[in-house]
């Protein structure tokens, strides 16, 4: 007699089977530890269900502390630059653009060159360069980020002041249509300054799962494309990076979601100031440094309610980053699906 | 069993200590602005010597020493803005002064030393607003006669973190610029038309040092303590005073403190030929009605304690003390204002 116990891991009840247990027997020792399974069952259902209720008590919360500025300032909140605590008049949208900008620019500059790390590291680096070089990353992705921002404050910034954005201005800042990303003063601080900071941050995070992923490319696969002719690159072009697509993807994302709720480092050199300014080269705000910034003192009960807000919001862009690289991932895989 | 044993004179033996102290001293706790956060801690440290009794503060910020004392989890909270007497009442709370300090604009222009550039309130106010945009600009220039303005232009950098600096830094510009008091106003942060923002004090003394031809505001001790180039500004009586102890000490001596409006004075842009006109008090909030008639007693004997023996202190970490007549005043104002549930005064001046 066939009995399907694989089935029971699916089925929604985490019940026995008790008709089956009723025509079938089933000896003492296995009763004790069908018993024991189910307890072992009750538990680990427990404990997701935790994460669950956290999460909707996180929510919740979120939006209850968050009411009264939504209430007062509805949809607005989202298009208005103006953040006046004097007048309790609040909008996000320097924060907001704030903390997508410097993230789309942490990411711009940190997939190209981790994809390079991980790719010298795992196909064209000498084998004794490989252990100490891959450990110097680990190492980088566990420093504090607050001595990132402070190393960008007082090392990073005077030298970008000095020399980096003098050449962008006359490099850059010359081409008709960016131009404008590039005006103002040199002070070394501000939008620009936080973004390569936060590349410098993520860079370690996406270069080591990229590294892992291209590890695990099957060598036979890539031996195969050697013998047949194709030379490195083709290789890493047609072979390692079609199969660990998926992994890469993971990896950026991770570090996309480090670069958005990032909050020291950024406090440091991003210049914090409410102004919305089409230079890069000028002070703006992130979600998590204005908030943690200003909910210490912030005592107005619609002033920490629009804080809240802004943390809600972040939330929610975090949210939505996340369920895009899902679709993204699941579309990936229903190509590759259709290919082979 | 033999290790529950152990383990149970091994919890013991780690609670008994904390036990008996709670017992024999009632430690205070406040909490709030982290202005006097270096005095208080030095003055606790002090006390617990010559008494044994402890003082937990906790620096978190003005605007939660207020959210804490309202909600009554602290013996007294601790805020740079002073409430108006009319929140003093709503909420049943006392607030009295502790120790003064001041607001000194610093600048970063090569070749100009400290106290070389001189300012009137209006002028700063119109670098702040954005409206006088260079070094060299006539208002400047008229007020520094034979200095060597470069035309470059001026970056100002303010505190992006909500702060009792800022709030009477921003106070006094209300009361000398009509249009900042319009436009901007006065508060622990307020909606800055131009500029850059840092972190604390530190961030903007560091901004200021890093970014070339830049103003911002700090606390007089951290002038002192990063020999920053401060500016002459003019007061009240139109006379360019230097930031320094004198000039503190005289603003707050020409003041009127009243402890019927509950000590509300921002000392900013106050009369007299020597006082710093951007001048103000850190004040200490209670509850006018004690649950904990014990522990506000303690929360007393300390600020006398303080007022009395604790001068020195302050003068060694650039605050000033506040004038006799006025800790006098403060001291009497307990017996009226802080009483236990059956009406009855905690404290009666020795």
């Amino acid at each position: 007699m066939n009995v399907d116990y694989t089935n029971r891991r699916n089925s929604d009840t985490f019940g026995l089977p008790n008709k089956m247990m009723a025509n079938i027997h089933v000896p003492e020792k296995f009763k004790k530890q069908l018993f024991y399974d189910l307890i072992f069952r009750g538990i680990t259902w427990f404990f997701t269900l935790i994460v669950l209720l956290l999460l909707t008590a996180l929510v919740v919360s979120l939006l209850l502390g968050s009411m009264p500025a939504i209430q007062a300032f509805g949809f607005n909140f989202l298009f208005s630059s103006e953040w006046n605590p004097v007048t309790e008049k609040f909008g996000g949208l320097v924060p907001i653009a704030g903390t997508l900008v410097t993230s789309i620019i942490a990411l711009s500059i940190a997939i190209p060159i981790s994809f390079g790390i991980a790719l010298f590291l795992t196909e064209l680096s000498p084998p004794w360069l490989r252990r100490p070089l891959g450990t110097a990353i680990e190492l980088l992705a566990g420093i504090p980020s607050i001595i990132y921002g402070m190393w960008g404050l007082f090392v990073f910034a005077p030298f970008f002041a000095q020399t980096g954005q003098p050449w962008l201005q006359n490099t850059l800042g010359q081409i008709p249509g960016i131009d404008f990303l590039f005006t103002g003063a040199f002070m070394g601080i501000g939008t620009l300054t936080a973004g390569i900071i936060l590349a410098i941050m993520v860079i370690p995070f996406i270069a080591a799962v990229m590294r892992d992923v291209f590890e695990v490319v099957p060598s036979m696969l890539k031996e195969s494309a050697y013998a047949l002719g194709a030379t490195t690159w083709e290789v890493i072009w047609h072979v390692v990076i079609p199969y660990t697509r998926i992994g890469m993807v993971g990896g950026i994302m991770l570090g996309l979601g480090r670069a958005l709720g990032e909050t020291m480092a950024v406090t440091f050199v991003i210049g914090n100031a409410h102004q919305l300014h089409a230079s890069l080269f000028m002070p703006g705000n992130s979600i998590a440094s204005a908030l943690a910034n200003e909910f210490t003192e912030a005592d107005g009960e619609l002033y920490t309610a629009a804080l809240i807000e802004l943390g809600l919001i972040l939330f929610l862009i975090t949210f939505i980053v996340l369920a895009c690289s899902k679709i993204l991932l699941l579309q990936l895989r229903k190509r590759d699906g259709d290919i082979s | 069993m033999r290790l529950r044993i152990s383990l149970v004179r091994f919890a013991i033996s780690i609670l008994l200590p904390t036990v008996t102290t709670v017992t024999l001293a009632a430690d205070i706790t406040g909490a709030g602005a982290t202005f006097p956060y270096p005095i208080y801690a030095k003055w606790a440290d002090a006390y617990n010597k010559a008494t044994g009794i402890r003082l937990n503060y906790q620096s978190i910020g003005s605007g939660g020493g207020i959210k804490q004392i309202k909600a009554k989890t602290i013996d007294f909270g601790a805020s740079d803005k002073p409430l108006p007497l009319q929140e003093l009442h709503k909420n049943d709370l006392t607030q009295f002064p502790t120790v003064i300090g001041a607001v000194v604009p610093v600048v970063n222009v090569d070749n100009i030393q400290a106290g070389q550039i001189k300012l009137t309130g209006n002028v700063l106010a119109d670098i702040f607003l954005g409206k006088i945009k260079q070094w060299n600009d006539a208002a400047i220039a008229s007020l520094n006669p034979g200095v060597d303005l470069p035309s470059s232009a001026i970056a100002v950098v303010h505190r992006a973190d909500g702060s009792g600096t800022t709030f009477l830094f921003t106070d006094y510009l209300s009361k000398v610029s009509p249009e900042w008091n319009a436009k901007i106003g006065a508060d622990v942060s307020v909606a800055w038309p131009v500029g850059t923002g840092g972190k604390g004090n530190e961030g903007v003394a560091n901004f200021v040092r890093q970014i070339k031809n830049s103003i911002g505001y700090v606390e007089a001790a951290y002038v002192k303590q990063s020999k920053m180039n401060y500016v002459l500004l003019q007061n009240h009586d139109g006379a360019y005073v230097i930031p320094a102890e004198d000039s503190i000490k005289a603003a707050a001596e020409n003041t009127q403190w009243d402890a019927a409006s509950g000590f509300y004075e921002i000392l900013t842009h106050k009369p007299g030929p020597d006082s710093w006109p951007i001048t103000g008090a850190t004040f200490v909030l209670m509850q006018k009605s004690q649950d904990n008639p014990l522990h506000a007693q303690e929360v007393l004997k300390f600020f006398e304690w303080a007022y009395k023996r604790g001068g020195n202190m302050a003068l060694e970490l650039d605050y000033i003390p506040l004038p006799d007549n006025v800790v006098k005043l403060i001291v009497d104002s307990w017996q009226e204002n802080i009483k236990d549930k059956n009406g009855r005064a905690i404290y009666t001046a020795r």
